[in-house]
């Protein structure tokens, strides 16, 4: 939802990102307010991953230019944890497998430091499985994955619920979700969908990195913006992506003419 | 030269111990066993890196201390909580400082479990000590086995008789005391009769730090379809000296499942020899190093199947941290007739900083066709996707490490089916890995 007086959550100028030495973003400028939804397409390989990934901290890329701002504080000097705990949270587009880690202790080793450096108080085993059973109901998950090692043998779209339950424990501020859609069928596309639905509010906001219009059905974006080679080369609102379903990404570079709602 | 120098150490340490060591009184094979090791300790020298066996474990600085045996061992009082991991009812055996104690062992009510001493052995016992020590664990090879079984004083010999399943574990514990920089032998033999059953535990502890040499020897005998399950925790000094040889046969259809852990001492070697030697006999056999500081682990197996039909598995690991520096070498041999052999062998190693140093080396010795065999070894770092993963969810990097290394041993833990001592090991790993 856009309210022009809300304040600005991220915002990204003129980025430029490298990894093995290689430059992928290359410019890319980005405004996002409280309340509001956005959603990023684009060809693979346009960057959108190195984005969330540079947004989350990760060690291999590095930021050689540009501003990256979370609520007015420079993200880039900042640990990959203390992002998370100032309330950025990234769901991966591919969630990494971690054998002998007790997923339910994963998730409560996470909730506590978070949510403690927050000032709320930790839960011990106890108090948590109760608490994350409750939200595992919002997602539909059988409470057998607590006891598993995180991720491990997790089919595709069970891992995205699971990065979903991790947002819904958290309770980010600024979630980018990365093609959380790929993998679900249509019935944990609705599930995953509603429940992102539900922890969505004026005060905290969502990035989805998508290929597919039927999320957005879900999840109705303010915002649309299109990547190519590491930039943001186009912005509109939501019928930009059903015109980009419709016509495909060439059609962008046909259609110059297009008005971009905010440059 | 530096023969000379070596056979030098070994005959004074040879004629000091002459001087103190009573003869068994009752038992004239062990004596005839002990001066045959000792004539064997006389043609035999202490091993240096130059030796194939012993490239990456330099013991040369043993000489620099005499470590007699201890002149006088006191009746300690352990804190059970302190002193082992293992406090739920079991059938204790406690060795100080090399010497049996019965004063603080306490053996089972029931009939499932026989414990003797091997100076004072027990009629039904002698017979079974007598066909069994000293033929499992070779002493024409192993100058250590030699000067353990040429010095050996006194040790015990555990029966589970046929059939039967002893009721709670058997505990050894080998207790360090560290008022003197002293030297330890214990022997200890394990006979599981046909179709018994049981878990032991062996568990080497020291009172305090300060340096101390054990040289032990176990040996397991398992009767046809017979079970043991088998746990080692090795926890010296960080000064400390450990030398260990297991030797195992392992009967027809008979099975040995073993995991030990090497988290002590500044240098342990372990050798364990696994004999697979009737057919249909099975093994698993894992372990874990975890060690830090200067320490130096070496762990050295060598599976022998002798027999068509038999099965092992191995899974070591070891997590080294700091200057520290692991040793694997795992050997299997499969003899020309042990056909339909099955045997997988795996070593992953994890070290934690730039100094840290792993040598491993897995052989496979096959002289069958119709076998399958498979072996691997990795070594590598904590996982950067991981890390960042645990990361990106408010984990502190250090926390993060912890939670990934203590993830790697937790695999060998939940190998321990005594429950009480698997718990005791998580929450060693999850101390020890807190602060590296
Ligand atoms: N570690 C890396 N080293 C070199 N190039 C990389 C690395 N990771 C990603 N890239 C390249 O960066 C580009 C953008 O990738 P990515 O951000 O994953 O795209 P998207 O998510 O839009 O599909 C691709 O060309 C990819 O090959
Ligand atoms: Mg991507």
């Amino acid at each position: 939802m856009i309210n022009v007086n809300s304040k600005t959550l991220l915002e990204v100028r003129d980025l430029h990102a490298t990894v093995g030495g290689a430059e992928i973003l290359k410019g890319v400028d980005l405004t996002v307010k409280s309340g509001e939804i956005h959603a990023i397409m684009g060809l693979n390989g346009s960057g959108k991953s190195t984005l969330a990934k540079v947004l989350a901290g990760h060690p291999s890329y590095e930021v050689t230019r540009g501003t990256l701002l979370f609520d007015g504080h420079d993200l880039s000097a900042l640990a990959p944890e203390d992002r998370a705990r100032a309330g950025v949270f990234l769901a991966f587009q591919y969630p990494v497998e971690i054998p002998g880690v007790a997923n339910n202790q994963f998730l409560r080793l996470a909730y506590n430091t978070v949510r403690g450096q927050r000032g709320e108080e930790e839960l011990d085993p106890l108090e948590f499985d109760d608490f994350v059973r409750e939200k595992m109901k919002l997602l539909k998950m059988n409470p057998d994955f607590l006891d598993r090692s995180v991720n491990e043998g997790f089919s595709g779209g069970e891992k995205k619920r699971n990065e979903i339950l991790q947002m819904a424990l958290l309770e980010p501020r600024l979630a980018l979700l990365d093609e959380t859609d790929s993998g679900l069928d249509i019935d944990a596309l609705r599930i995953v969908a509603n429940g992102v639905n539900q922890l969505s509010n004026k005060d905290n906001a969502l990035i989805l990195v998508t290929h597919y219009q039927r999320l957005l059905d879900y999840i109705v974006p303010d915002y649309v913006h299109v990547m190519e080679a590491g930039r943001i080369i186009r912005t509109s609102g939501k019928e930009l992506a059903l015109a980009l379903e419709k016509h495909g990404y060439d059609w962008i570079h046909a259609d110059d003419q297009m008005t971009e709602a905010r440059p | 030269m530096s023969t000379a120098i070596w056979d030098d150490y070994l005959e004074k340490l040879i004629e000091s111990w002459k001087k103190e060591t009573q003869p068994f009184r009752t038992v004239s094979y062990l004596n005839r066993l002990r001066t045959n090791a000792l004539n064997r300790v006389e043609s035999l020298r202490l091993p240096t890196i130059r030796d194939e066996e012993w490239r990456f474990t330099d013991i040369s600085s043993l000489r620099n201390t005499p470590f007699p045996r201890a002149s006088t061992i006191s009746l300690l009082s352990l804190d059970s909580q302190k002193n082992t991991f293992l406090n739920e009812p079991v059938c204790r055996l406690v060795f100080v400082d090399g010497q049996y104690i019965p004063e603080l062992s306490s053996l089972v009510d029931d009939d499932s479990v026989t414990v003797c001493r091997l100076s004072g052995l027990a009629n039904t016992c002698a017979s079974k000590a007598e066909r069994h020590l000293g033929q499992l664990a070779d002493f024409q090879d192993s100058v250590f086995v030699a000067l353990n079984t040429a010095l050996m004083h006194d040790g015990v010999c555990i029966v589970i008789p046929a059939n039967v399943s002893a009721t709670i574990p058997v505990h050894v514990l080998y207790v360090t005391s560290g008022k003197e920089e002293v030297a330890a032998y214990p022997r200890c033999l394990l006979v599981a009769e046909s179709g018994a059953e049981v878990t032991i535990v062996e568990e080497y502890v020291a009172l305090r730090e300060g340096a101390s040499l054990t040289n032990a020897v176990t040996e397991i005998y398992i009767g046809e379809s017979a079970r043991v399950n088998h746990i080692r925790v090795q926890r010296e000094a960080p000064q400390a000296f450990h030398i260990a040889n297991n030797a195992t046969f392992v009967a027809k259809a008979a099975r040995y499942d073993s995991v030990s852990f090497a988290f002590g001492a500044r240098i342990s070697r372990f050798d364990q020899k696994i004999t697979l030697a009737g057919e249909g006999a099975e093994c698993q056999i894992d372990g874990l190093a975890l060690i830090a500081g200067r320490q130096l682990a070496d762990t050295h197996t060598f599976i022998d199947h002798a027999n068509p039909h038999c099965g092992s598995r191995q899974l070591h690991k070891c997590i080294v941290d700091e200057s520290a520096h692991g040793v694997f070498s795992g050997k299997i041999m499969v003899r020309p007739h042990s056909q339909q052999t099955d045997a997988k062998q795996l070593n992953h190693n994890l070290l934690l900083s730039e100094k840290a140093r792993m040598d491993t080396k897995p052989q496979l010795e096959i002289f069958a066709d119709d076998v399958k065999c498979a072996h691997g070894a990795t070594v590598g770092q904590l996982d950067k996707e991981s890390l960042f993963y645990l990361q990106s969810r408010g984990l502190a990097e250090e926390a993060a490490r912890n939670l990934l290394t203590y993830a790697f041993g937790g695999e060998i833990i939940n190998r321990v089916v005594v429950a009480s001592l698997r718990q005791r090991l998580e929450e060693y790993i999850l101390a020890r890995t807190r602060i590296s």
